[in-house]
């Protein structure tokens, strides 16, 4: 498996009825999905999708993924953000179930009801967030759930062979299957993960961003034990955003973008870059974003961040936004924005370097001082971290002032709901009754709600934390509707968002966020999509592609 | 973009008219919902988790009238008595008083998402120590000053713990619960304390109006608790705090200062329920107010109280008190065994909580299905 053969395409099955992009895809799309030239690829077709759709309520997350592994294959999957890579794998592992399409495994068509049957069938998971039982062994982490019994016990000493025989392969003998698995650094936490695969005797392994966890060194060793794993006929599916890996360990890529597959089976060495990305990125949705003001006076200086770090999230940190600016950073999960966020906001305490807003510096670590300060924020989980959810409308958006209204504490419930009145107003909340409670509202309204709490009360800079995600299209052009106007009556925003266009059609200025630093810092006009993703994705792309 | 005209419709145009809408097709600009969301089409379902409160507490009326009901038909000739019933009624009530008053405080603090294991044990502590020979000495009034200040404190010490030293509270107020009863113990040298204060003792014994004093001050403790979650900023911070506490901090309210003052506040009932148990033992000991916290729980529970925070009515718990103490009453007048009367206890809390939880899921379901027909 070197160099793309030149064999035609015949026996190479890209799968029937890959869709061009919707009817309605703008011009200056990439061409629709040709068949790509073949990567050679030996063995057996093991698993094939042919139009899988899965729908959650408001969000087509997978609409139309055609995907095609082998045996012995390491299959890239690539896409942006909410492409729909995290629902595909929650399908083969039997955690969701798809709405239509087929599954087909080992060429028999399949519907995995749960996690357990895609196990028993041979396809393991290994999550980003290892899901191991920190307090139990190594072996019996591996064995988990199916461990060898005889009349009811664990056969802990045939259990712990096992393992030990199984970690050879893995070319680790050295992990001791008794030790508990917290004592473990993320490696060896990882190496576990493919031990238990393995016990299950997976002949398909999913890995879902196995690098993001690993120290640069330790990823060599990974790649080892894949190849290893492949030259044992098992297939992988190798998820990552990090351009150089997928050219070194992978054979052929497949890429999804908002929910369907734009293209399959590329040879992942020597696929250009920049067809790589252009399929990532082709919009089939137009965003209507709102015009930006003509020209921006001077406005004085709103936030001032000076060298913001904290450990382990992000390093040196200088940003400022002034009254009326949008501020975006774009940065993939991880790349410590949302942290960033936290930290200008109070919810997290920096390690080092100061906040200030008008020139005078907040206190460190405490929300109610940045609040008092004029600061707002939405947090990226609107349901877990932004909303009681039982509760009305109107208490939802009052939740950050309504002891201002209080008196003597007692609460002053028909200033609120008036106050929240005007809200909903403003915001074209639908429904417009401020007493229901939130969860009947939709996703779009849900966020309104969020924002609309920090319009109340005189906030002068606004935090948002992935303010659209999982909002549907619609609502999305009222919300930057929304975030425009309050710019322009004067309030700071600062934006935070793994959709580039979302940042770069939004917001007045950009930066690139890449491992918790800083790496670029540009007015929005002066930026294209393909730059900003190169810079979010290790800046590696120009230089993996083949010259 | 073409499909969007339900969503975004510009400011002040006209809704669909197919549709019943809160909005009445307004000019622009004008203040188009005074009094929007007064029912116009079935909207009244949607009137907010209040409504299934009170849906709720109907139900658990309906549960006691059925309670009377078995009372009367198995015993009808107390109940051809009318003075009778009215002093059944009043024995009922006081039986509950001391109960719900701990559970007032209980309420809160699981609304705020913890709980307080310690409520029998703060009152048996504040119980003795109010009934020393010395505490004794500065009458009533430094009795009862006394036994609020030492609930008070041992309640802010259980919130210290949970709120700044992160404890989880179920071990913090377990911890309590042995320590506050040793402490109990210790002080009263495990014998009796008899009170000999009149007034005090007098709490207990005496009536205004036919109504005993027990049950005025639970229905004052009860009415100042419904005002106080219902009415004031510390009841919302309540409330949010304990359903979603993120949300809350992120909101800039202070999580861990509230939280504290709620097991200050469970103290504080703590206190009062010494005082009217101390009235009408007219004594204290340290194995006082013995299982307080599981009667206290399960009431709340009934009540329909949220174990994990969030939400939970005053009127509820109060319900749930008054339901468990005319179950005891049923089997008293009776004439049957207390033990009976546990079995009987333990299966209408797991009835609650089965009803409540069937109850959830089915509104959850209609609310799934309402979306999925809005969004069609």
């Amino acid at each position: 498996m070197t160099e793309p053969a030149e064999r035609p395409a015949a026996d190479e099955t890209v799968p029937a009825g890959v869709q061009s992009p919707n009817g309605t895809g703008p011009v200056g799309d990439p061409p629709p999905l040709v068949t790509p030239p073949a990567d050679t690829v030996p063995g057996e077709v093991v698993l094939r999708l042919t139009d899988v759709v899965k729908t959650f309520p408001g969000v087509r997350a997978l609409d139309g993924v055609q995907l095609e592994v082998r045996a012995g294959e390491v299959h890239c999957l690539l896409g942006q953000n909410g492409a729909g890579k995290s629902t595909l794998i929650k399908v083969l592992s039997g955690a969701h179930q798809p709405d239509s399409g087929q599954v087909e495994w080992l060429g028999e068509p399949v519907s995995f009801g749960n996690p357990q049957a895609a196990m028993k069938a041979g396809i393991a998971t290994i999550y980003q967030e290892l899901d191991l039982v920190e307090d139990l062994s190594v072996a019996e982490n591996a064995f988990l759930g199916h461990e060898p019994r005889q009349l009811g016990f664990v056969r802990r000493g045939y259990m712990a062979r096992q393992t030990r025989e199984i970690l050879a392969r893995l070319g680790h003998p050295e992990i001791p299957p008794r030790r508990m698995v917290r004592s473990l650094p993320s490696a060896g936490k990882q190496i576990v993960s493919m031990a238990r695969a393995l016990s299950h005797e997976a002949r398909l392994i999913i890995m879902d961003e196995p690098s993001a966890v690993l120290a640069h060194d330790e990823v060599g060793n990974l790649f080892r034990i894949i190849r290893e794993l492949t030259a044992q006929g098992i297939a992988v599916i190798y998820i990552s955003h990090r351009m150089e890996e997928i050219r070194e360990i992978g054979d052929r890529v497949t890429v999804l973008k908002d929910g369907r597959t734009t293209a399959a089976n590329l040879p992942a060495r020597s696929t250009p870059t920049r067809d790589l990305v252009s399929r990532m990125t082709g919009r089939t949705i137009e965003y209507v974003f709102p015009d930006r003001p003509a020209e921006t006076p001077a406005a004085e200086k709103l936030l001032e961040v000076r060298e913001l770090s904290r450990e382990g999230e992000f390093a040196d940190v200088s940003l400022t936004v002034h009254a009326g600016e949008i501020v975006g950073i774009a940065g993939l999960v991880g790349s410590g924005r949302s942290e960033l966020l936290e930290t200008i906001f109070g919810a997290r305490r920096a390690s080092t370097g100061t906040v200030s807003m008008a020139g005078r510096q907040v206190r460190p670590g405490s929300v109610g001082a940045a609040v008092r300060a004029g600061m707002g924020m939405a947090p990226e989980e609107r349901k877990s971290q932004a909303l009681l959810l039982g509760e009305p409308i109107y208490r939802n958006v009052t939740l950050a002032t309504f002891t201002r209204w209080a008196r003597l504490g007692f609460t002053d419930a028909g200033r609120e709901r008036a106050e929240a009145n005007e809200v909903a107003d403003r915001l074209e909340l639908r429904p417009l009754d401020v007493r229901r409670p939130v969860r009947t509202l939709s996703g779009g309204n849900q966020q309104k709600v969020v924002v609309g709490r920090w319009l109340l009360g005189g906030t002068k800079l606004l935090l948002l934390d992935e303010p659209t995600r999982g909002v549907d299209v619609g609502a999305r052009a009222e919300l930057y509707q929304v975030i425009r106007a309050l710019a322009a009556r004067g309030v700071g925003v600062l934006l935070v968002s793994s959709e580039v266009p979302e940042v770069l059609g939004l917001a007045d200025r950009v930066l690139v966020m890449r491992e918790g630093r800083v790496v670029h810092e540009a007015p929005a006009g002066e930026l294209d999509e393909d730059t900003v993703l190169d810079l979010v994705m290790a800046g590696s792309l120009m230089e993996g592609a083949p010259a | 973009m073409t499909e969007r005209t339900e969503t975004a419709a510009p400011a002040g145009a006209a809704p669909p008219a197919d549709r019943p809408s809160p909005v009445s097709p307004a000019p622009a600009g004008a203040p188009v919902h005074k009094g929007a969301g007064t029912p116009g089409n079935g909207t009244g379902r949607w009137s907010g988790d209040a409504g299934e409160s009170f849906r709720r507490n109907l139900g658990l009326v309906g549960v006691l009238v059925v309670l009377i009901v078995i009372g009367i038909v198995t015993r009808p000739d107390l109940y051809s008595d009318m003075n009778w019933v009215g002093d059944n009624i009043m024995s009922i009530l006081t039986l509950a008083s001391v109960v719900g008053v701990v559970t007032v405080g209980m309420t809160f603090v699981i609304i705020g998402g913890g709980i307080d294991l310690s409520v029998g044990a703060i009152v048996a502590l504040a119980g003795v120590w109010s009934t020393t020979v010395a505490t004794q000495s500065y009458g009533a009034g430094g009795m009862i000053f006394t036994a609020v200040v030492v609930a008070v404190c041992v309640g802010l010490v259980n919130g210290f713990l949970i709120s700044y030293g992160r404890l989880v509270p179920f071990i913090a107020t377990l911890a309590m619960l042995v320590a506050a009863r040793g402490l109990a113990a210790e002080i009263s040298d495990k014998q009796t304390q008899v009170s000999n204060n009149a007034t005090i003792n007098g709490i207990a014994s005496n009536d205004v109006l036919g109504i005993p004093v027990l049950v005025f001050i639970l229905a004052g403790v009860v009415a100042a608790g419904w005002v106080l979650l219902n009415r004031t900023t510390f009841g919302r911070r309540t409330v949010a705090v304990g359903g979603n506490p993120e949300a809350a901090r992120l909101a800039g309210i202070n999580v861990r200062r509230h939280s504290m003052l709620l097991y200050a506040l469970s103290g504080l009932c703590c206190g009062i329920a010494a005082i009217m148990l101390t009235a009408q033992a007219n004594s204290a000991q340290a194995a006082m107010a013995n299982l307080y916290e599981l009667d206290a729980i399960a009431a709340a529970i009934i009540g329909g109280t949220l174990l994990s925070g969030g939400r939970g009515t005053i009127v509820g718990s109060l319900l749930g008190v008054i339901i468990f103490a005319t179950i005891t009453n049923l089997f008293a007048i009776n004439g049957l065994s207390t033990e009976a009367q546990n079995m009987v206890k333990g299966g209408i809390i797991v009835a609650a909580v089965l009803v409540q939880q069937f109850r959830f899921k089915s509104l959850t379901q209609l609310l799934a299905r309402n979306k999925l027909r809005s969004t069609n």
